[in-house]
């Protein structure tokens, strides 16, 4: 008898707490595959957010289940994806996000700052007063937040120094100065080795945001233009634009020091790391993840030795002091982080998610995987001497990109000018006639400057 | 019997409901829309995308507007473009290979005709984009089976892909297709009566004799339903995107990619279905004659 009261009793209380008890569901996706892309975010994700997060949840009382969505795609397929899945009300509570697209998501009203979805507990965050506000400003947009970056990152020229030293060239002491010094040691080592491809500078379609960030805009700031002019007007014809374009012809087509191939093909930015592991190539122009993630130790293109194969050295101006600010070098720097969905069910669940993710312990359990520069500043900085150097060398030389919502539609201008001259299908001058006429018909004339 | 015809009606209705309804759903539904949409400025991204506004005719006016048609990357580029496909790939290719193979396969001994028809339709039942990573495998520069083949006879590799893009998916538009031209005239050939071959053998008749003057006139039903079908299924055939992406640089940009680039990779839907629109008026022309044709077929037979 007394146990069927139990029970009865029991089934009341279940019944009584069934509403607030009941379990929340919240759905992470990230552009990232345990063993494939990103795999240091998704075994991250995996074996330590998830489960302390839930564990955390549950010592307060709150029974929340959070489910995890590998995304295998290009970085363009992830833009789709998410474009779709807002507008629709589909798509992950959070979920990992190029900085650059905020603008236009905004504008789009797919994306909604995170105090107007999770409620003002998001300015009372601990982590908001260890990120400055140029950190900050990576996932912003007018004043407001929309996410927060894991990090930011800078771009250089990696080098083979077994590739250099079989060409004769010694590469702990070489810096180009120039474009002319990198094409130089690019002619010798094309010489010694005619069927490689010693220099590699990111263009076309197929490359997406890579031709981009880690090609045209490398050339485009040394010589000493940007996208935009001073008065924020997007220069459609320039000198520079031709220097970069003949720039790409040279390397291409006119000596063909570079592979084009993998440039032009679906699956061209494993090509080109390919090529680099191969010794193929000798001079690649990437971000610093190409050191920490793609070329480590037991990845696919790791490569062999690395720290006594391959070093790193900055990408000089056109000539010296002839780069952007009148820099002698460049680089740019972007950031990629996670946002919530505007459409989440779950606001308060998945700003919690969002911000232990960023918890300096998450962070700092981050760094044991895939240490890099975190944006926040009390989190360890591992002992890395490349992390540091190109930290120390490379940020105060930075560039952003513009916080402009036409961007992503002219990066992709810029993607198909640089094809058109790679594949040799157009000359510079045609190609840069082409670009103009694209801009001009996303951003409107009045929006645009010819410089020639 | 009466009630029983009365009760069969509305069960038939009754049945016939779930499928009215994804038809509805599914089909009507999404093809008045696209047309709506083609008349809007929406786009995935930026001001317009909740917010679209209505611009009549501008889609349209843009995508024949002259001054760029014919300009890469272009609507015009694009349709020329896969006219051309068309004619190579689905007329030539398709239709003159598959008759050539069903008329072939007719003087075969039985083991011959089942092994070469299993060997050609498997490249028709193979899924889409299986067949299309084999062959972007098969025609890599480096490590693929075509360079390979072409190196062990001592000849040059070519770099297929990059250089020869557009013969690269005629050739593999022909090869994926030509099955279903080879049965379909299989069949036509097999339903002439042998009597008449026998009578031409008699009469001294070449092989190109009996197929000229005796087959291709008694088959010129299933020659034109061939057609129409394969330049329809051709002018949307999107697989070549797995072998190019459409590129380089624009040269194999079938009509079908392009609205695909202009929808998913610009984000601009409007023109997107703007297109789509103009590639179903193209679709609705030759499905209008096909029915035209068809119709004066069974007449004749009557």
């Amino acid at each position: 008898m007394s146990k069927l009261r139990s029970y009865a009793l029991g089934l009341a209380a279940a019944t009584a707490l069934a509403g607030p008890a009941m379990a929340t569901d919240v759905t992470i996706t990230c552009r990232c595959v345990e063993g494939g892309v990103n795999s240091a975010a998704a075994v991250w994700l995996k074996t330590t957010v998830i489960p302390g997060f839930e564990k955390m949840m549950k010592a307060t009382g709150k029974d929340v289940t959070v489910n995890f969505k590998e995304f295998a795609g290009k970085d363009e397929q992830l833009t789709q994806q998410l474009a779709l899945d807002f507008s629709t009300g589909a798509g992950a509570d959070v979920s990992s996000f190029d900085g650059f697209l905020i603008p236009n998501f905004v504008d789009a009203g797919l994306l909604k700052p995170l105090e107007d979805v999770a409620g003002a507990e998001v300015n009372n965050w601990e982590g908001w007063s260890h990120i400055s506000e140029g950190s900050k400003e990576l996932m912003s947009y007018g004043g407001k937040a929309y996410g927060i970056a894991l990090g930011t990152d800078s771009r250089m020229i990696f080098v083979r120094k077994d590739i250099f030293a079989q060409a004769g060239l010694d590469a702990d002491t070489w810096q180009p100065t120039s474009w002319e010094d990198v094409l130089d040691a690019a002619r010798t080592i094309k010489k010694a080795m005619p069927k490689s491809a010693p220099l590699q500078l990111n263009a076309g379609v197929s490359m997406g945001e890579a031709t981009t960030m880690q090609g045209y805009w490398m050339a485009i700031l040394g010589t000493g233009e940007g996208m935009l002019d001073e008065s924020g007007k997007w220069i459609v014809s320039s000198q520079g634009i031709l220097d970069t374009l003949n720039l790409y012809k040279t390397i291409y087509i006119d000596e063909k020091l570079g592979d084009k191939r993998a440039q032009l093909l679906g699956d061209g930015r494993n090509r080109t790391f390919a090529n680099f592991r191969d010794g193929k190539t000798a001079m690649l122009v990437e971000g610093d993840w190409f050191y920490r993630s793609v070329t480590k130790p037991g990845a696919e293109f790791e490569v062999k030795d690395r720290d006594v194969n391959m070093t790193w050295k900055k990408m000089p101006a056109q000539e010296p002091g002839k780069g952007f600010r009148g820099q002698d070098f460049v680089t740019m720097s972007g950031g990629t982080g996670f946002v919530i969905n505007p459409n989440t069910k779950a606001p308060k669940e998945s700003w919690a998610l969002l911000s232990y993710m960023n918890s300096k312990e998450q962070l700092d359990a981050f760094q044991a995987i895939n240490p890099r520069v975190r944006i926040r500043d009390d989190v360890w900085i591992p002992n890395s001497d490349f992390l540091t150097e190109t930290s120390q060398t490379l940020l105060p030389l930075t560039t952003a990109r513009p916080n402009n919502a036409h961007y992503n539609k002219v990066s992709v201008a810029v993607q198909r000018m640089t094809e058109a001259v790679v594949s040799g299908e157009q000359t510079p001058e045609e190609a840069m006639a082409q670009y103009k006429s694209d801009v001009i018909a996303i951003v409107g004339e009045e929006n645009t400057v010819s410089k020639l | 019997m009466k009630n029983f015809s009365l009760l069969s009606a509305r069960a038939g209705a009754l049945f016939f409901s779930p499928a009215a309804a994804l038809v509805g759903a599914f089909v009507i539904v999404p093809f008045f829309w696209v047309i709506f949409v083609s008349f809007t400025n929406r786009t995935l991204l930026g001001k317009t995308a909740l917010n679209p506004e209505f611009v009549g005719f501008d889609n349209y006016i843009a995508l024949f507007n002259m001054s760029t048609f014919f300009t890469r990357g272009q609507f015009g580029f694009s349709l020329i473009l896969t006219i051309q496909f068309v004619l190579l790939s689905a007329l030539v290719g398709q239709a003159l290979l598959g008759m050539v193979l069903a008329w072939l396969l007719q003087s075969t001994p039985k083991n011959v005709k089942v092994f070469s028809e299993s060997a050609v339709i498997v490249a028709w039942i193979l899924p889409e984009v299986v067949i299309g990573f084999a062959w972007f495998a098969f025609l890599d520069y480096d490590n693929g089976t075509l360079n390979m083949l072409v190196t062990s006879l001592g000849l040059e590799p070519g770099d297929w892909l990059l250089e020869n893009p557009f013969w690269v998916i005629v050739f593999f538009n022909t090869w994926r297709g030509a099955a279903f031209s080879m049965m379909l005239f299989n069949s036509a050939f097999s339903s002439i009566p042998p009597s008449y071959f026998q009578a031409a053998d008699v009469a001294g008749a070449t092989s190109f004799q009996k197929f000229k003057d005796i087959a291709l006139p008694l088959i010129k039903g299933h020659v034109v339903t061939d057609l129409i079908l394969i330049t329809m299924w051709t002018f949307n055939v999107f697989t070549p995107f797995l072998l190019t992406n459409g590129g380089p640089s624009y040269r194999t940009e079938l009509l079908s990619i392009y609205t695909y680039r202009v929808a998913f990779k610009d984000f601009e839907f409007g023109k997107g279905a703007a297109v789509g629109v103009v590639i179903m008026l193209i679709n609705l022309a030759f499905a209008l004659v096909y029915l035209r044709i068809a119709k004066q077929k069974n007449k004749g037979t009557a």
